[in-house]
């Protein structure tokens, strides 16, 4: 059966309280997932309160500061602090976003950081995205076509065709959506998730790939792209603004077309 | 993970099973079906709360109020299944257990169905 509770050695415990220096006027606090595999301890939330008039103004911008001043232990991704890597995704205050683009103003209250859900977890708010990642190399995501481009330039798209690509090709795969889902959480191993088919419609509907059929024939599956119940999650949650949603129900569309 | 497998292999697995569309689009048409038929029913059982036996049966003996009621019927019973499928593929992961329920479930499906359907049809055709 799909797992409703955690398992004993998953149960969160409280952990410690790192406080706040003395003159510290603005004091927000972070309640922070931690794990460590190593230790054989149970994950806990430890707490850091921080000078945010001493901070920049993101939540990675805290967790930056959490770990050069108050505790080098915490672990986590980072890498361009602008939104267009995808390596900060992780679970603030309820909802799968990006760090870098989460600002701290805009969170009442203690803020909650754990990583991307019902993932394996490597350390703290590291997620082992290694399914996720060979989800993507198996919808074969680049050209795929039989006609070699021009030999004197490179293969050509129209304006129109290349409009329908917006909203698609600026997916930076921070697995935001694709953790958000209920059913990926339940069937995660077979369903290909919201970001991946995501992808694999950007191929489909992109003119100069030549590969439209096969590529449907690899979703049509009842796990891999019909466990979409247009739950939506995906769509709240991503922090570029796209929709994934819709592009799974335009794939599902072009495979009526095909078939009625 | 299974031990010594790549990830790429799990994901890969036994390939697309070339099935789905059929399921997904019996699903929408059989809801599309039951919104009028589920309104037509449930009017009629409503407008007909304090009716006697004997007008029941003339109106079911209708063949349009028969035909009707066999589709809602059908469809009933047929986008029940279709679902229930679903929930059980989205919950019960254990294969055998899996398998063994989408059985049982579409036999008692059929059997509720055609229970329902031989229902009318006596009442409708009966002496």
């Amino acid at each position: 059966m799909a797992e409703f509770l955690l398992p004993k050695n998953s149960v969160v415990k409280s952990g410690k309280t790192f406080s706040a220096r003395d003159g510290a006027k603005n004091v927000k606090r972070f309640r922070v997932y931690r794990y460590d595999p190593d230790s054989g301890e149970n994950p806990r939330t430890d707490m850091y309160e921080v000078d945010v008039d001493a901070c920049g103004p993101m939540v990675l911008d805290a967790l930056i500061k959490i770990k050069n001043e108050i505790d080098s232990t915490l672990t986590f991704r980072r890498s361009c602090r602008e939104g267009i890597c995808g390596s900060c995704a992780m679970n603030i205050s309820g909802t799968n976003t990006l760090a870098c683009t989460k600002a701290i103003e805009d969170i009442s209250g203690e803020v909650k950081i754990y990583p991307l859900p019902h993932m394996p977890v490597v350390k703290d708010l590291v997620p082992d995205l290694a399914q996720f990642y060979a989800q993507y190399a198996s919808i074969k995501p680049w050209m795929r076509t039989q006609t070699p481009p021009p030999p004197d330039g490179e293969r050509l798209q129209s304006k129109e065709d290349r409009v329908k690509l917006d909203g698609l090709y600026e997916c930076i795969l921070c697995a935001c959506c694709s953790t958000s889902c209920p059913s990926y959480w339940w069937n995660g191993e077979r369903y290909l998730g919201p970001a991946i088919l995501l992808q694999a419609y950007r191929w489909v509907i992109d003119s100069r790939d030549e590969s439209a059929g096969e590529r449907l024939d690899d979703l049509e599956d009842p796990f891999r792209l019909y466990r979409c119940h247009t739950i939506m999650n995906c769509t709240k949650t991503c922090p570029k603004g796209l929709n994934p949603a819709k592009a799974i129900a335009e794939i599902k569309k072009l495979m009526l077309q095909r078939s009625l | 993970m299974k031990k010594f497998r790549t990830p790429l292999k799990q994901v890969r697995g036994l390939g697309s099973a070339q099935d789905g569309t059929h399921h997904w689009w019996l699903q929408r048409v059989t809801a599309a079906a039951l919104v009028p038929l589920s309104l037509w029913f449930v009017a009629s059982i409503v407008s007909m709360s304090d009716a006697d036996y004997v007008s029941v049966v003339t109106w079911l003996r209708s063949p349009l109020v028969t035909v009707l009621l066999l589709c809602f019927i059908w469809a009933l019973f047929h986008h029940a299944q279709l679902g229930v499928q679903v929930v059980l593929e989205d919950y019960v992961h254990s294969e055998w257990i899996k398998i063994a329920s989408i059985v049982a479930m579409k036999f008692a499906s059929v059997v509720l169905g055609l229970a329902s359907a031989v229902a009318v049809l006596k009442v409708s055709l009966g002496g």
